[in-house]
Order: C-alpha cells, then structure tokens, then sequence
C-alpha cells in the first residue's frame, strides 16, 4: 500500500539515455525501485544500465513487453506534452513530468486530454514522489528519508527535501512524500493527495508545503476543514517575498485576496492545520499533533 | 514578460482589434513633430511596464504640438514605480462615451483560458471587482473548443453593447483570445475598450507572455526593452538564474524557487534581511554559479552570502566546485556561509573543507551564521 508508487511500481523512463535520465536513472534503481523499461526514439533494442534496462523506441512497445505501469519523464520541455500524451495513450496509468519550462497553454490541454482518459499526471515541474523503503520515481535524493507513517506533499522541489530531511534528522519516518509541481496547470492538485493520504491506512498525518501565489492552498485548507480527520502541518514559504508579479487587472480580480503567504498560512490555521515559521519546527508540531 | 503598451497595441491591431493611430517618441522634439502628424488635439503617454501609470502623471492631454513637447518633456523626466520613462506614445485623443473593460487571462484555479469583462471599465476596475462582483464577468472557455459565437453572444449582452457596435465587439473579443492563444499569453488586456465617435477603440492594452512560451516565438522575444530592465536582472535572466533585488544586507544563493523564498523568510526569522532573491535553477554546474556570484555581489549592500543548495537535479559537488572557482576570481571578497546537501553532497563537502569554507548544516544554522557574519562586517 502507500500512495502512488511502491514495489509493485513497474517504471519506464523516457529520455532515459539522457544526461538527467541516465543520472537518476542509475539513483532510482540503487535505491530499489523496478526500472523496467526506458524509452528513448532510434535506440530502440539497446540496453542501459549495465544491461539491466532495455530500451525501446516507443511506450507501447515498453508496455508490451515489461508490463510498465507508471512513468517519469525527463524529455526537454518542447518534446514533454508529445511524450505524456504518448504514455497517457499507451497503457500507463501514472505519469510523473519531472521536465521543467513547459508553456501553459501545452500544458492545459495535456490536462484536460489526461482527465478525459482517465490518467494521473503528477507535475511538471516536478520532483517525483517516494515511499521510502519501496520506490522513489524522480530527483528527490533517497538517502533523506526514512520509512514511518507522515505522508508528505508540496508545490515545491528542493525545499521538499529541506523539510523531508527535518523529518528524518527527528526520526519521524514518511509514508509517501510527493512533490506536485509548481507551474500553474499541473496534473494533480493538493487536494487530490491530501484525499489519497486521508484513505491511507499507512498514513497517520500529512504535511503540506505550500509557496505564494495561486490559491492552491486556500482551496486545501478548506478541504482539511471539511474532510481531513488526520492531523495536517504546513509551512509556506514566501514571506519576505516582494509582491508578486501582478498580472494587470485581471489578475488581481482572479485571485481576490489569496495569494498571499498570510493569506495561506491564516486559511491553513483557521481550518486547524498546525502552521510552522521553519520547515525546522514542522517535527515539533508533528510530535504536538501526537505523531510517535 | 509584459509588453509596453504600443506593442501589444501593435499585436492587437494584427488580430483585427481597432486602435488609434499613434507615434513612439524619445524626444519632445519627437512628440511635438508626432502631434503635428497625428493632429491635435493629443494624449501623450508614458511607455513603461509598471501599473498606474495615469495616477503617477504619465499620462497627459495636448492641446497642440507646442503642448504636446512640453507635456513629453514632463513625462520623459518621470520615474514611474521607480523605473525612468524612456518612450512616450502619442496618440490622437478622442471623446470617449463609455468605457468597458475586456480581459484574457490563464485562470489556473478554473484550469481554462478566461475571459473577463466589465461595462464598468477604466482604472478602478478592481475596486469593482471588490465592492460589486456582479458587474464583472468572469468566462471559462472550453479547453476543447475554445471562444464559440454564443460565448461572444454572453459577454455582448452581459456588457449590453449597443447593436450597432456588436460586430465590432465580436471581432475585438475574438481578435483578443487569437491574440493571447497564438503569443503564448498569461494575460491580454484592454482597458479601456472605449466607445467613441468612431466607434469601438482599445485605448489602452497590456499583454504579458508566458516566459515558457518564449521558446517558440522569437520575434517576440526580440521585442524586449533591456532599458526597462534591471541591469542586473537582465544578466540573470541571460544566465538562466531568476533574480529579483531586495534592499537588505545577505546576498542569497538557492537552488529552487520554494527553497530560495524560505531561505529569505528564515534570514529575515534569524533578524536579518535579504538582498535579493536567487534561484540558480536545476542542474546548475559553475558557470551559472559563477555568474550568481557576480550578480550578488554587484550589489554594494551585500555584506555576507549564505548559499544554500538542496541536490536533486542538481549536484552539490559541481556547485562547491564552482563555488571555489568563482570565489578566486571575486573583486570583492564578503563572508560566505555554503551549505551542500543532498546529491552528492559528501562529495562537496570535501570540495569545500578542502577550500576552508565556513559551512552549516541545517538551514536555520546557516541563516544565523550569515546574519552573524554580515553584522560583523557593519562593524569594520
């Protein structure tokens, strides 16, 4: 069980003979996880890895012949969209883009084709997700974690780690930690995570890492008001952060008063979240919220 | 990246949308000759990418072409939201009866391509969104189909646009949604889309592109203003690093936009504050780190740098690396606090011990040390 990837993950990489997909590639399989298929167009029938993985030149044929059953994407952002519909249209259920500078408008209509079949998406723009001890599909490096019972979710990379690693320095183990991107159209919203983790029976309290801008975490902090009965932490960061690139007028009118880091981290605690000022205190609240 | 408003006027035009005619001057002398042109009376208007423009003065009515050099000379002398006013546009002014205001925005919340008016245009706009959201129409496109003729049905009506100017008002909305489809837009606004004499005119117009879509159009690319631009934001963007400028004392060097804004808040948290704001990006290798160096460092108010980087993508050693390379090349030498974890951070580790490098571990302790060590140096 856990959510999203575990050992059952059958995971083909494509751009797997690039420099990203050869180095996590390789970060991937030493930590376990069933790399069993890379896809690469014109290399198809060779073999990477040692001769571990096979390459093939399309996902159908990976799919056919491993039985891959998720996906994470290293292609550049002009090839990305092309490379999720070819996964989304192939027989993989579970796509991560890990992929960075992809424009929005590609973007929304790989969302809306995706949602129509039926497919999850996590990112772009992301760093992938791990279940310590079983998986991990992504960048996020694996020698942070540590398996326990706190799922773990945010719009961000790098600073996903930070708070992983804090969790881990305090020996508070994570169920699954999923980072979902932070362009403006990703796959997967918080609130669809914050869901899989309330139905995990592994998972005992979440935390959510959120940033400025958007109203994503407003909406989730509505969401764990009305639904959550497991004990949620939160930091957002942003802060200092001078404000936001204003979009003209309309954007003003489309984001109301959200946005903001005080906007998010009142929502977040009127709807009863523990809201820490460094991803440092996040143990600390955890432990308050009864996490062993 | 935004477009002045006589760019966007300009793309506008090519989709079908009425403009004015108008004239780009740097020089009053250039005004007065564009008003003689164009015919007075005239509005001669500042060419800048920051908002309130019209409240900040730069905006003004010429009666001649003598006004119309005296106005511009003025407007060319203003700093709006701090940046110097290089260009004014001159245009023929006009009565306007009513102004309405029509937007296209990428709505991330409705997942969808939006549209958004008003019949209550003109510079108060989002104060009417506030006290009176009923007057503002907000549209969510189809994904699939995009602007259908019933959608441009419901934003005539809802604006009750007068029937003899309908025509002209679904060629303005559909122009304006090719527009913003085809540049790769977050944002394409007029405001105000004025009734005149004339008829239906986008008086004023503001597109902001996507910076991910820029790949794809290089001639839009080529209609960037480097005078608009800070010096030093303008070579970080050359060097694939998103740098703003803050006014505080510790120079931050991050990878990751999230890491870099909770590098700043605990800086702040720690009783300093940040000079600015630096994501070096994934898979940063030492000439970017090199550059990020030479962009903090610019700023004279940076006393200490605390380089914080999270490896994923990005590999500690090769940043220690060039941390270690670049700081040999520095004209000014500032106390420097690195922290390296993640991938390959043992690695960087001993890159950075080896070169005598002052490092933390956690990220609250390098956020102290920095501010220690800028304080220390407000004392020399």
């Amino acid at each position: 069980m856990s959510i999203l990837v575990d050992r059952d993950t059958r995971l083909l990489i494509q751009g797997i003979t690039g420099r990203e997909g050869q180095f996590h590639g390789q970060a991937m399989l030493d930590y376990g996880t069933q790399v069993v298929a890379g896809v690469t167009p014109g290399k198809g029938g060779q073999e990477t890895f040692n001769g571990r993985v096979p390459i093939f030149d399309t996902v159908a044929e990976a799919v056919d012949r491993t039985g891959a059953n998720t996906s994470v994407i290293y292609v550049p952002a002009a090839f990305a969209p092309d490379a999720i519909f070819e996964a989304a249209s192939s027989g993989i259920g579970l796509i991560f883009c890990i992929t960075e500078g992809i424009p929005a408008l590609d973007m929304l209509r790989v969302y809306h084709v995706l949602r129509a079949q039926g497919v999850r998406l996590i990112g772009p723009n992301c760093p992938g997700a791990t279940t310590p001890g079983e998986a991990k599909v992504g960048i996020i490096p694996g020698n942070i974690h540590r398996r326990g019972r706190v799922g773990l979710v945010s719009r961000s990379g790098t600073l996903t780690y930070e708070v992983v690693e804090a969790l881990t320095d305090e020996g508070i183990g994570q169920s699954t930690c999923v980072g979902i991107g932070g362009d403006p159209i990703v796959g997967t919203s918080f609130i669809e995570i914050l869901t899989l983790f309330e139905a995990d029976p592994l998972t005992d309290a979440v935390v959510l890492i959120g940033e400025i801008g958007g109203d994503e975490e407003e909406r989730a902090a509505e969401h764990i008001a009305q639904t959550m009965s497991k004990p949620v932490a939160a930091f957002v960061a942003g802060r200092t952060a001078p404000p936001g690139r204003r979009m003209g007028h309309a954007g003003a009118i489309i984001s109301g008063g959200t946005g903001t880091a005080e906007s998010k981290r009142t929502a977040l605690r009127d709807a009863g979240v523990r809201v820490a000022d460094s991803p440092l205190q996040i143990p600390a609240l955890l432990r308050e919220a009864g996490v062993a | 990246m935004k477009l002045q408003e006589f760019r966007s006027k300009e793309i506008l035009a090519r989709h079908g949308i009425p403009t004015l005619p108008g004239e780009i001057a740097t020089t009053p002398a250039a005004a007065r000759a564009a008003a003689e042109r164009l015919g007075v009376p005239v509005v001669v208007k500042a060419q800048v990418l920051a908002g309130g423009r019209g409240k900040a003065g730069g905006v003004k009515l010429a009666a001649d072409p003598a006004e119309a050099e005296a106005r511009a000379a003025e407007i060319l002398e203003l700093r709006i939201a701090g940046a110097p006013v290089h260009t004014v546009l001159v245009t023929p002014s006009v009565v306007i009866a009513h102004e309405y205001y029509l937007a296209v925005i990428l709505d991330r919340a409705a997942r969808a391509v939006t549209v958004i008016a008003s019949a209550e245009g003109g510079i108060d706009i989002e104060d009417v969104a506030q006290t009176d959201p009923a007057a503002v129409l907000r549209l969510p496109l189809n994904p699939l189909i995009g602007l259908q003729p019933h959608n441009v049905r419901a934003v005539s009506f809802f604006l009750a646009i007068p029937e003899a100017h309908r025509a002209t008002f679904a060629a303005t909305l559909t122009g304006l949604v090719e527009a913003f489809v085809q540049t790769d837009a977050e944002l394409a606004e007029i405001n105000p889309l004025a009734l005149t004499s004339d008829g239906l005119v986008a008086l004023d117009a503001k597109i902001v592109l996507d910076d991910s879509g820029l790949a794809r159009h290089p001639d839009l690319e080529q209609l960037r203003d480097p005078a608009e631009e800070e010096p030093a934001e303008a070579a970080a963007r050359e060097a694939g690093i998103s740098y703003i400028k803050l006014d505080g004392t510790i120079g931050c060097m991050v990878n990751g936009a999230g890491l870099a804004m909770a590098t700043m808040d605990l800086v702040k948290l720690a009783g300093g504050e940040p000079a600015n704001f630096l994501d070096i990006g994934g898979g940063a290798r030492h000439e970017r780190v090199a550059a990020a160096f030479r962009i903090i460092l610019a700023d004279p108010n940076v006393r200490a740098v605390l380089i914080n980087i999270f490896g994923g993508i990005t590999r500690g050693d090769e940043v220690a690396q060039g941390i270690v390379e670049a700081r040999a090349g520095l004209e000014r030498q500032v106390p420097m606090v690195v922290r390296i974890v993640g991938t390959n951070a043992d690695e960087a580790a001993f890159i950075l011990e080896s070169a005598d490098l002052q490092t933390a571990y956690t990220l609250d302790e390098a956020a102290a040390m920095a501010v220690a060590a800028a304080t220390a140096g407000e004392g020399r």
